[in-house]
């Protein structure tokens, strides 16, 4: 069968399950829509944080991204990044958090620190992070659709949107959380199959991350070794130890995309959902089970697709591929504008190097390879098809969960708890669609646009939860003085600094025009680049607010009790309203 | 805040700074900081800090929470005798 239709058929029946248990299991109440009763099995709820969690920017982007602009080893800050901070989470975060048994982040902030300001504050710069995050997802849903409607990137864009918000308004987070175990089970067959069969290709082992350690079936060398001499050969860095910009950039990367995970609204919502303050723990080991089996597979489908995709190009070395002799997976991608190829010394052939002025890929959306991969390495027609229905499923399910955080923090945050106290429950709802609604458009509109790879506009997402949500709830649960005029100085300050940072070089809202130091490293603080600057912005957030702290009266005596709550496991009850 | 729930909270922060130190050792400084000195040492085809930084570290993250949960289980069982 021919591939786009096979597409069309994989895409179609999955989006049909995801739909038709969305309105099996359509929200009823107000408290059914946030958080599905508060009763979910740890595994299933695992699986399901695992759907939440793993965007496009982690199975579309990510992979590409290691092989590719961060040349091999500097990609090492996404795989770190965005596994440890579950470890912050499970023993900092959410265990008190489900005790506290409310819905949204907002609401403990608000209670904690006893004032509408802290929770106003929680409010704005959860919307920040989180519409930043929609920004990568529409990229990569973007890139997504693009290729498999076979139109500009713009096109596919659009037409993403579209079935996202159709997608987000008809669920509510009981439909997301059953669609999403359903999610996980298509995106991770989808990530590793092909990875299972490029390993098995190449190395002769089916196992992907050990593949990646083994050697190659065609000379007998490792793969490693043999990446590393490929990319010199062409000029690149060495794959296994090239670092992103400096060890301390690296360092710093790394730890803002840990404590941004333990930061971010959408997955600490997940943990309101489950029985216990136990469950909480296990839930989140759990979460990380799934999420790991696609992080450890990633290097190795990083390393095989940039092997794969060099081999296609430079056969041997000194024999290129002729431009007219280019395959049909190639071609399609030209259709998106996602890759060029320019005819500079007018040879007809395909030179690729890491110097500018002789390279002729001119452009290689790093966002594209995930997708691409199967088809570069020749893996049948449904295994393709699989990997756009698996890119899609991560996605959508990121994008649905976003929005209702999004969503939630609008109309019952700030509109009900307190602009208007006395609103219907069904107002509520009315008003948390159409927010979602605002969100969809304006996040498509950033995203025709967007600063950066998928992966790396959700870096600069997480960087904006490192720097303001995680200090003023760890400092809650874990500093008892803490108190309102110590947490919303943090807040500002800490998300004030990195959204200045990032503005400076990426542009206001990300509007490159309004960039006023460029995105260049020699303007770079400490060369720190702006995806890792969450962290100095949350070590900012922790000093001003002790110093902040110690300045002013310590916290009534009934939030000194409800810190003593939190910290005890015993008597959580389901997850209630006020 | 009585004594029972004082002394259940401090076993609970000493077990996660113990925990974090784990946390932050192997994936900062054997991926990160010493990953240089670590590639010297080969496992199969991978230099020893590369696999930190790409596999090992998040292996050892999952044992860590699974470590964590079975031993505040453990101690919320502890304490609950205690205040029943």
């Amino acid at each position: 069968m021919e591939l786009q239709t096979l597409t069309y058929i994989v895409v179609g029946f999955t989006f049909a399950v995801y739909i038709g248990i969305a309105i099996w299991a359509r929200a009823g109440s107000t408290k059914e829509f946030y958080v599905a009763g508060g009763g979910i099995h740890p595994i299933a709820n695992g699986m399901a944080t695992g759907a939440d969690w793993m965007s496009a920017a982690s199975f579309i982007s990510m992979a590409g991204l290691i092989g590719f602009s961060y040349q091999g080893y500097g990609g090492s800050v996404f795989l770190l990044g965005w596994t440890g901070g579950y470890v912050l989470l499970a023993m900092c975060l959410a265990p008190y958090l489900r005790k506290f048994g409310k819905f949204t982040v907002p609401e403990f902030i608000g209670d904690r620190y006893y004032s509408n300001t802290a929770k106003v504050v929680a409010v704005v710069c959860l919307i920040l992070a989180s519409v930043t995050y929609v920004i990568g997802q529409m990229k990569g849903i973007g890139v997504a659709f693009s290729r498999f409607l076979e139109t500009s990137y713009e096109a596919g864009l659009t037409a993403g949107m579209i079935i996202v918000f159709i997608y987000a308004v008809l669920g509510g987070m009981k439909g997301i959380t059953y669609t999403q175990i359903a999610q996980y089970v298509v995106l991770i067959f989808a990530y590793t199959i092909p990875a299972v069969f490029i390993s098995l290709e190449l190395t002769g082992n089916p196992i992907p991350q050990l593949g990646l350690g083994s050697t190659l079936l065609s000379d007998g060398t490792y793969v490693l070794d043999k990446l590393n001499q490929v990319v010199t050969e062409l000029g690149f860095a060495e794959y296994t130890t090239s670092t992103r910009g400096s060890t301390l950039n690296m360092f710093v990367y790394t730890m803002s995309l840990m404590i941004g995970t333990a930061g971010l609204p959408h997955v600490i919502i997940r943990f309101f959902t489950v029985p216990s303050v136990k469950a909480a723990r296990q839930s989140a080991g759990w979460a990380l089970v799934f999420i790991a089996i696609l992080y450890t597979t990633a290097p190795a489908v990083a390393g095989m697709a940039r092997l794969n995709l060099m081999s296609t190009i430079e056969p041997t070395p000194g024999n290129y591929l002729a431009y007219d002799d280019r395959p049909q997976w190639f071609k399609n991608w030209e259709k998106t504008g996602l890759l060029q190829y320019e005819d500079k010394n007018e040879d007809g052939l395909i030179q690729y190097s890491a110097d500018k002025k002789t390279n002729e890929m001119v452009k290689i959306d790093n966002d594209i390879l995930v997708l691409a991969n199967p088809e570069i390495a020749r893996l049948p027609n449904w295994v393709i098809a699989l990997v756009a229905a698996g890119g899609l499923a991560a996605a959508l399910s990121t994008a649905a969960g976003l929005l209702l955080a999004i969503s939630s923090a609008i109309s019952h945050d700030l509109l009900k708890g307190i602009i208007r106290p006395d609103i219907s429950e069904k107002a509520e709802l009315n008003a948390s669609r159409i927010a979602m609604a605002f969100t969809v458009l304006a996040a498509g509109y950033l995203g025709f646009n967007p600063p950066d790879f998928a992966a790396g506009t959700v870096a600069l997402a997480f960087g904006l939860a490192a720097s303001s949500i995680f200090p003023a709830i760890m400092l809650g649960i874990f500093y008892k003085r803490m108190n309102t005029a110590g947490a919303v100085a943090g807040m500002l300050s800490g998300i004030g600094v990195t959204l200045f940072y990032v503005f400076q070089h990426k542009g206001i809202m990300f509007v490159q025009s309004t960039s006023f130091l460029g995105d260049l490293d020699p303007n770079w603080f400490f060369g720190i680049e702006p995806n890792a600057f969450g962290a100095v912005g949350a070590l900012v957030n922790f000093i001003v607010a002790f110093v902040v702290c110690k300045m002013t009266a310590e916290p009534p005596k009934h939030v000194q009790d409800l810190v003593d709550f939190i910290r005890a496991p015993h008597g959580a009850g389901d997850a209630t309203s006020h | 805040m009585n004594n029972n729930a004082e002394a259940y909270w401090k076993a609970n922060v000493s077990l996660i700074v113990k925990l974090l130190v784990i946390w932050f050792v192997v994936p900062f400084l054997g991926g990160i900081v010493f990953v240089d000195t670590l590639n010297q040492i080969s496992l199969g085809g991978y230099p020893l800090g590369f696999w930190i930084a790409q596999q090992g570290s998040i292996y050892m993250f999952v044992i860590l929470i699974f470590y964590y949960a079975k031993k505040m289980s453990d101690l919320d069982d502890k304490f609950a005798d205690g205040e029943d």
